[in-house]
């Protein structure tokens, strides 16, 4: 283990950190929010100070880095991150409980969206925009905003391909061109003129400045924290479709953006992916549509929730525009497996991913196959090019930690006695970094309820989600902490 | 710029290693998706699996807006075809490609006209020039030509009770009656660049600049005996080992040759009727004594076993041979080396690297390239030859006005036929060959780079 090397990516990091809270503070010197400027004052000093302390314990780091500290370093980059970005709410006292600032802040950077706020409206203008920043910082992740500003250099260049990896979803993470760097600022390039796309389309609908920044920040990460308790409810149908419409461009793959760039659009349109994910949204919409025909009074109405609704899950954004508890159970079936699906690989969604649940699909036809036919030789294709044996046991592997780790999070969570819809999916919406869940914990209601265990469990829940679990899981393994071996 | 590695054996990898290094824009193609890993995990590269010759690779591996291709897959043929394909795709393609085998090798300037290609480079045939050059000059490890072969830099190893024991570098040239000068020491595998002061000690690799003339003088004066090399033995009968039979031959020097493999044996025999071929296993003993080893000038291991070649070459040196050179392929700067008496190390893949880097430096800024380029101590240190232009700075101004970045020393500036050690008063003028040592991280391209 090269502790050094990992001290100086974690200071440079809160460094990071340290900058992204400085335009909060302006915000409530702004207003003239003294509470908002102790916490934040704070949480900079708290930054800065351990950053320091980092700066000057790997002053002479040697620059060996490779697969295990690649992980090891996102897994503890994120719960350091997680730790300070929660120091704002705490010392400002908006949240008094620790753990509670905890939650809003992980929920905040794995842009899951689930709150512990009762009153989101109490809070100030700072403490919103920090909590919607969050997510907009998490979507595309933190380190690759490092790989995109600090150059690489040294022996061992490789290393940032592990960073990537672990901190950007899907079975199979590669670069848009052949330097690191340069694939990080495609990336943040697209990310940032997608967003202020968006920004300025929420303006045009009226949208107070403050609430499309907020807004947009939260759609970009696809993570749903609002600056209204009703989430996005009050606002006109134009500024939700505007909205819909963003979440489903956040939850494509960034590549096929670039590759637009490239004037390659034939080739994303044939994208195998990119179909199925247009795909479930489009029998989705249609099916919730018909379903909850019957509560709103035009047809127009229930496709507009419906598409919403469908959009905001899928994209495991969390926004919300009706209060799904009260439509029929079919319809609310077909959301949880939504959540489940998620949106596709390489987007700053979460969930499952497209590209997985593609794999598993025909991994699934290829075993029933392969059980009519012993001898046939299968080899499974993903648009158009055979797909490496190692990445589907990757998958099928990913899957079954997914199962073990849903499983016991629902047992752990269930001595707060809550119904087990309740529970099951707060786990899966905290797992798939969604926000709402169903019942009581259901779009217009917040997880306040549950006890401090059980925030501990969702917070690991959040972390791994984001994260695709195995950048968290190897820090519980002691042989990751070895100096040798 | 954008370039394009086809095939990622052993130059492909060490190519990537340093292009990587110099910060260029490079995707690497081949067949075997597990090479393709570790590079990736290596280097910061893009990586696609596929044959580098099919249209389809090429296209997803960006080959349009490609600035040069570098075909170095096993296979010649694969080669070829894959710069043929590359630059029907894009007209204005710079393309090198590996040409190895002996049939093709004489036809290869036919073949860089037919198939446009930039530069068709021979690892095996590189390396047997560097081993010809080894038997010619006996005593020194290694020797790199600069300025048209008028100035050279040798590694010499200072062995115990040597003239140069516990000399500090000043009085150096008392002893060797000739001027030359030390331009790097290699102590303890770290890379030093001496000043006067610096005390030579026993195990020091060093690496000394003279003009060519002077290398007898060198020799002689310093007490190592050169015995000329009449006979020489090679174990293992493969590409190097022909082309080595081919240029000793044409300097009346006997050869054998001996190989395990009796095809490979008749094969050689046919293309080299005045060597002596042998069938038999090189690892065994009784085979090197009773084929005379003994009597032998010279010993060249060239099995394509490192391990073997190693232990060919110890024994060989036990029994008393005056010249030993081994090729390593995996092992070249690994520590455990330095302390084996195994003589000369050549690595022909590292060799043709160096050729394509220059090439490569040479295609990113047309002027004030540099001319020739040698990794030296270990590939810690670089000797590089620039060609004084109008575009170079400080020129005719006293080298001691210059402020110089750190570890680049000059160490000899050629003007016309003579070639001087330069001093504080020395000057830089247009048309002057010049070469310098940077044994840092800077990278040089140009000659400007030199100066803070």
């Amino acid at each position: 283990m090269n502790y050094k090397m990992m001290g100086r990516f974690n200071a440079l990091i809160l460094t990071i950190e340290a900058v992204f809270m400085l335009p909060a503070l302006v915000i409530c010197i702004v207003c003239g929010d003294t509470a908002g400027i102790n916490g934040f004052i704070a949480g900079i000093a708290a930054a800065v100070g351990i950053a320091c302390i980092l700066a000057v314990f790997s002053r002479n780091a040697k620059p060996d880095f490779f697969a295990k500290e690649g992980l090891i370093c996102v897994g503890t980059s994120w719960i350091l991150l997680s730790f300070v970005g929660a120091l704002p709410f705490f010392f400002s006292k908006y949240i008094p409980n620790f753990i509670d600032a905890l939650f809003e802040i992980v929920s905040g950077f794995t842009t899951t969206g689930a709150s512990i706020l009762i009153d989101v409206e109490a809070m100030s203008k700072g403490m919103l925009y920090w909590r919607s920043f969050s997510h907009w910082l998490g979507g595309m992740g933190v380190l690759v905003f490092l790989l995109a500003i600090v150059p690489v250099s040294g022996k061992s260049e490789g290393y940032t391909m592990h960073i990537l990896r672990a901190e950007s979803p899907g079975p199979d993470v590669g670069k848009l061109v052949p330097k690191m760097r340069q694939t990080a600022l495609i990336l943040y390039s697209v990310y940032i003129v997608l967003t202020v796309l968006d920004f300025l389309f929420l303006i045009a609908g009226g949208m107070p400045v403050f609430d499309a920044v907020c807004t947009s920040f939260g759609t970009a990460g696809t993570g749903g924290f609002g600056v209204k308790s009703d989430s996005m409810a009050s606002y006109s149908s134009y500024i939700q479709t505007v909205t819909a419409v963003f979440m489903l461009l956040f939850g494509v793959n960034f590549s096929c953006y670039y590759l637009i760039l490239l004037k390659r659009i034939k080739s994303v349109f044939k994208d195998e992916e990119l179909r199925f994910y247009f795909g479930v949204v489009f029998v989705s919409v249609v099916l919730i549509t018909i379903n909850i025909y019957g509560i709103y009074e035009t047809l127009g109405e229930s496709l507009h929730h419906s598409f919403f609704q469908v959009s905001s899950i899928i994209t495991t954004t969390g926004f919300v525009t009706a209060d799904f508890v009260n439509w029929p159970v079919f319809s609310r079936t077909l959301l949880l497996v939504l959540m489940f699906i998620g949106a596709c690989a390489g987007s700053t969604g979460g969930g499952m991913k497209c590209a997985r649940v593609l794999l598993i699909i025909k991994t699934i036809k290829r075993n029933i196959n392969q059980v009519l036919h012993p001898k046939k030789v299968q080899t499974i294709r993903i648009n158009g090019k055979t797909v490496d044996e190692k990445i589907i046991s990757n998958t099928n592997a990913y899957l079954a930690v997914y199962m073990v780790i849903l499983i016991l999070s629902v047992i752990l969570i269930s001595f707060d006695g809550f119904s087990i819809e309740t529970n099951l999916s707060a786990v899966l919406s905290c797992f798939n970094n969604i926000g709402p869940g169903l019942d009581v914990v259901g779009p217009m209601s917040n997880f306040a309820g549950y006890s401090v265990l059980s925030k501990c469990v969702l917070i690991f829940d959040m972390l791994a989600g984001r994260l695709e679990i195995f950048p968290v899981l190897v820090l519980f393994n002691r042989h990751a902490w070895k100096r040798q071996g | 710029m954008k370039i394009i590695i086809a095939g990622n054996g052993k130059v492909g990898q060490t190519l990537a290693k340093l292009l990587s290094a110099e910060g260029y824009d490079l995707t690497i193609i081949d067949s075997q998706p597990s090479v393709l890993q570790s590079s990736l995990e290596k280097f910061d590269v893009m990586a696609f699996q596929g044959n580098c010759a099919s249209m389809e690779t090429l296209l997803s591996a960006g080959v349009k807006n490609t600035d040069l291709l570098i075909a170095t897959t096993g296979t010649d043929e694969l080669n070829l075809l894959c710069c043929m394909t590359a630059r029907a795709m894009n007209p204005k393609i710079h393309t090198i490609a590996r040409i190895r085998d002996p049939e093709y090798a004489k036809q290869a300037y036919i073949m860089k006209d037919a198939f446009g290609l930039s530069l068709a480079f021979n690892p095996e045939k590189q390396a047997a020039k560097e081993i010809e050059r080894l038997i010619k000059y006996p005593g020194f490890l290694k020797i790199d030509s600069f300025a048209k072969g008028r100035v050279e830099i040798v590694e010499l190893k200072i062995e115990e009770g040597s003239k140069l024991c516990n000399v500090p570098l000043k009085d150096m040239n008392g002893i060797v009656k000739c001027k030359v000068l030390v331009c790097a020491v290699l102590r303890n595998r770290k890379v030093i660049a001496p000043d006067g002061n610096f005390e030579l000690k026993a195990g020091d690799k060093i690496y000394v600049t003279a003009p060519t003339d002077a290398l007898s003088d060198l020799l002689k004066n310093l007490g190592i005996v050169t015995h000329k090399i009449k006979d020489v033995m090679i174990a293992g009968g493969g590409m190097v080992s022909y082309y080595l039979a081919c240029l000793l031959e044409k300097s009346k020097i006997n050869v054998r040759i001996i190989d395990s493999d009796y095809g490979r044996c008749i094969k050689l025999s046919e293309q080299l009727p005045k060597a002596s071929i042998i069938h038999g296993d090189a690892s065994n003993q009784q085979v090197l004594e009773s084929e005379g080893i003994n009597e032998a000038d010279a010993l060249v291991t060239l099995t394509g076993n490192d391990e073997l070649n190693m232990i060919i070459s110890l024994y060989g040196s036990n029994c008393g041979i005056p010249l030993t050179v081994t090729k390593l392929t995996n092992f070249e700067n690994s520590n455990i080396i330095d302390s084996l008496p195994i003589g000369s190390v050549i690595s022909p893949h590292r060799l043709c690297c160096n050729t394509i880097v220059r090439y490569v430096r040479t295609m990113r800024n047309q002027t004030g390239a540099a001319v020739t380029i040698h990794s030296i101590a270990d590939g810690q240190a670089e000797a590089i030859e620039f060609l004084v232009d109008k575009n170079t700075l400080n020129c005719g101004i006293p080298l001691k006005k210059n402020k110089l970045r750190k570890n680049i020393l000059i160490v000899c500036i050629t003007r016309g036929d003579v070639t001087e050690m330069p001093d504080g008063d020395s000057t830089f003028n247009e048309g002057d060959s010049v070469v310098i040592v940077s044994s840092g991280d800077n990278v040089i391209l140009q000659l400007n780079d030199i100066f803070e």
